[in-house]
Formats: C-alpha cells, sequence, structure tokens
C-alpha cells in the first residue's frame, strides 16, 4: 500500500482528498496505473497517453523526485509516500 | 434572443451574453482559469445548444469538455476525450479546432490537433476516435511545424455533402476529402510557398486559416503566411485575392455565415513586421468575394494599435454580427457587418479564439 499525495490543483479530481491510499508498489508507473483505475481524469493529469509524466508535473518518493530514479520505473517501496506537484512553470 | 461569444484566452475561457440589440455585454469566467482555450464551439443544431471547449493546462495538459447549460456548469469525461493510440506513438499537445458538422450528421463533431491529426466524434463531443486515414497520409512525415506548433488547426465540413471535407494545417497546407474522409489529396495548386525552395509544391504550405462561403460552399477564401486566395472548386485550385489589400499576411479568414461573397480579414504589416499595417486597429472587408477590401475602422481605436488578431480569433455570427479579439485582451463586436464596432471586453489575457451563436 502506498500513500499518494495530491496537489492543490487537482483535489477537485478525488472529490477534495489531499491523500489517497492504493494497493500498489514497485514502481512510480504501477502506483500510477492503480490510481487511474479509480480516477482516470487524475492519472491522465499527471501522464499522457503514452504514459510519460507531463513536463511540467514532479513525482516524488518519499522526498526523492523519480525524474533522477528511473522516472516512471522508479521504484517505490511499500508504504512509501508519492507526492505529486506541479512544478514551476507558466507565466 | 441572446447573442453568445465565447473567447477563448491563454488564461481561460471567457463568456459572453447580450441580449436584444448586442449594446451591452455580460461577460462570465474564466472557466478553467490558467488554460490556453484554443479552440471553443458552440453547437447549435437541434437539440440544446452545447458548448466545447479545448483548453490545455501547461502543467495537466489537454482536454475537451462540454457544457450543456450555456457554461453554467462544465463536463469533462473521466477518460481523455481526444487522445492517440498507443501504436502511433505520438501524444496530443492540445486541440486547435473543434467544429461540429452539418445538420445532416447529429452527434458529429470534428477535432483538429497538435501534432497535425483529424479526430471525429459520434457523441457530440465526448469522445474522439482518430482519423486513420490522414495519420496515415504519406505526406505526413513530411508536414512541417510553424512557430505555434504543427496542427490541423482549420476544419470545414461540407454543409450539404457529408462526404466532402477540407482541413488545413501549418504547415502542410489544404487537404480534401470526397469521402468522408476515408482519403485525402492535397489542394494547394496556386497556393505559393515562398519560404521552401519550390515556391509551388503539392504540399507544405503555411495556411494560416480557411473559411467556406455559406452561401456558395464550393468557394473557400484561404489567408496563407503570405497570400490571399479564393477557391471556386472546393479547394483544388486557388488564385490571389490580396489585391485591394493593404497586406497579404495574417492570420483570421471568415466568411459570412450566409450571404455569398462577404468575407473579413485582418491584415499586419509582413512576417517579419506582426503589427497592423500602419498600425492601425482594421479590419478588412470585401463583399464581392475578394475582388475589392473596404477597410472597417468606425468604432475601433484610433490611437497607434500593435496587438494582432489570431487565427481563430475573429468570427461571424447572425444578424450581422462580426467579432474579434485581440492579443492584448480586447474584444470588438459588429452588429452590422463590420461597418461599425464597440468593445466587449478589455484587459482580458491574449485572446486565442472566438466564436458566436445567437440562441
Amino acid at each position: 500500500m502506498v500513500t499518494v499525495l495530491v496537489p492543490g490543483p487537482l483535489r477537485g479530481e478525488v472529490g477534495g482528498a489531499s491523500r489517497l491510499t492504493v494497493e500498489a508498489a514497485g514502481s512510480v508507473g504501477a502506483v500510477l496505473d492503480a490510481l487511474a483505475v479509480s480516477w482516470p481524469r487524475l492519472a491522465r493529469r499527471i501522464r499522457d497517453e503514452r504514459g510519460e509524466l507531463r513536463r511540467y508535473v514532479n513525482v516524488y518518493v518519499d522526498g526523492e523526485d523519480c525524474r533522477h530514479t528511473g522516472g516512471v520505473a522508479a521504484p517505490v517501496a511499500d508504504g512509501a509516500e508519492v507526492r505529486v506537484l506541479p512544478s514551476v512553470a507558466g507565466g | 434572443m441572446t447573442t453568445l461569444l465565447a473567447i477563448g484566452t491563454a488564461k481561460g475561457l471567457f463568456l459572453a451574453t447580450s441580449d436584444g440589440g448586442r449594446s451591452g455585454w455580460e461577460v462570465s469566467g474564466p472557466h478553467f482559469p490558467m488554460t490556453g482555450v484554443y479552440a471553443v464551439a458552440v453547437d447549435a443544431r437541434p437539440g440544446a445548444p452545447r458548448l466545447l471547449a479545448g483548453m490545455t493546462s501547461s502543467h495537466f495538459g489537454p482536454s475537451v469538455a462540454t457544457s450543456d447549460d450555456l457554461g453554467a456548469s462544465w463536463d469533462e469525461p473521466e477518460q481523455a476525450p481526444v487522445a492517440f493510440p498507443a501504436d502511433t506513438g505520438a501524444t496530443l499537445g492540445r486541440v486547435w479546432q473543434l467544429v461540429p458538422a452539418g445538420p445532416d450528421e447529429p452527434g458529429v463533431v470534428w477535432a483538429g490537433t497538435e501534432p497535425s491529426a483529424l479526430f471525429r466524434s459520434t457523441d457530440g463531443g465526448r469522445s474522439f476516435t482518430l482519423v486513420r486515414s490522414l495519420w496515415d497520409h504519406p505526406h505526413r512525415e513530411q508536414w512541417g511545424a510553424g512557430f505555434g506548433g504543427q496542427a490541423v488547426h482549420t476544419v470545414l465540413p461540407h454543409p450539404r455533402d457529408p462526404q466532402r471535407i477540407v482541413v488545413a494545417m501549418s504547415t502542410g497546407g489544404v487537404y480534401r476529402s470526397e469521402d468522408a474522409g476515408a482519403s485525402w489529396l492535397p489542394g494547394n495548386t496556386g497556393i505559393r510557398a515562398y519560404f521552401l525552395p519550390d515556391e509551388w509544391p503539392e504540399f507544405g504550405q503555411c495556411v494560416h486559416k480557411v473559411a467556406r462561403d455559406a452561401g456558395n460552399p464550393e468557394r473557400l477564401y484561404a489567408q496563407n503566411h503570405h497570400g490571399v486566395y479564393r477557391s471556386d472548386d472546393d479547394g483544388r485550385t486557388w488564385t490571389s485575392i490580396a489585391a485591394g489589400l493593404p497586406s497579404d499576411f495574417g492570420f483570421p479568414m471568415v466568411a459570412h455565415p450566409s450571404r455569398p461573397g462577404t468575407v473579413w480579414t485582418f491584415p499586419l504589416i509582413a512576417d517579419a513586421q506582426r503589427f497592423p499595417v500602419d498600425h492601425r486597429c482594421r479590419v478588412f472587408r470585401s463583399a464581392d468575394a475578394g475582388g475589392k477590401w473596404e477597410p472597417l475602422s468606425v468604432g475601433l481605436p484610433e490611437q497607434p494599435f500593435y496587438p494582432s488578431v489570431l487565427r481563430d480569433a475573429m468570427c461571424a455570427g447572425e444578424g450581422g454580427g462580426v467579432y474579434f479579439g485581440t492579443r492584448s485582451g480586447e474584444v470588438y463586436a459588429s452588429r452590422d457587418d463590420g461597418d461599425s464596432w464597440s468593445p466587449v471586453a478589455a484587459h482580458l489575457p491574449d485572446v486565442l479564439c472566438v466564436r458566436a451563436a445567437e440562441i
């Protein structure tokens, strides 16, 4: 089981929840796949149709930016905390 | 009747409404704040009017939403309404165009996208399917990207013949289908591509916008990346109608919704000088299919004017309605085919598109 922290702009997709729990682990991709089963609209805000993280969305696994540890293949241990954060972008 | 003017901007959708004579406007929004709304449509076919908006968040990607209560609420499907199938290896950049088909095809809505592709919906814009025949076109690998990206930005179903549809893309040019989208041929004969070694290629032109003459649907008008053209054979061949315009550069091209031969555009100085000609805010109109052009500026700003009008930021509606928005966030309306203008809204984000309907 993994805890997913949902950023403010996306909480409207999950009834206002700031954290979700999903029965998945292994990799960021596996966690996001599980997320997509229950909350597909939330999931497609985070990844495109090829399954890649959107350019200006960051995912941290226990505080580590997953782009530095394998991207969607980055390992996620059972009990980990996965935090989704929009990056600083836009004007 | 109420006039609804949907205004897509770089930071959301605004909805302007006006009763009666369009003398005053109420503006709501932004809907979808902090998204670029590049495409908006008002599906006014029989049944309740439906608004469609194609928005792109720089963080969370593109999507399409619909409203059946004139924007009071919006519905966005759980599954992505427009998405490339996995085998294409492509990802949706944004939806550039949403166009309801003709009255003979209820529920059919076309979407033009970046990267250049055409999608078709049969459920009123809730879900779309890639039109494989255009995606698989052998020319596709040679289609280029303009500064705004590579996109199908124009979709023109024929109002009376569902077999015929015209699309236009930058860069790539005009493509035509006569079999409901099963196959496509380029339709660029006569359109110059000054930026290519071969200035008269079969395809590769940078068409900025194409409009279909509602009263004579075989007739099309095109504003190109330098060059203004008319086709009298449904896009097979084109002839210049730039004479009489102060410049052949610009982005919008709008045809009157019912009167044959009347079109509007907003000329800019040149590719390298993307300001209104003479730094004056002027719309140009032809009432004879491009034979003669006249400037229209009554009611528009008289001081030096620098913003441009983007390809979808001008439209025409019923009852003499003509509308345009600028990159400086000003929106103007005419109720006499452009003879005079009055402001609808000001100080909005950059206006990307406008569409009007009487509801």
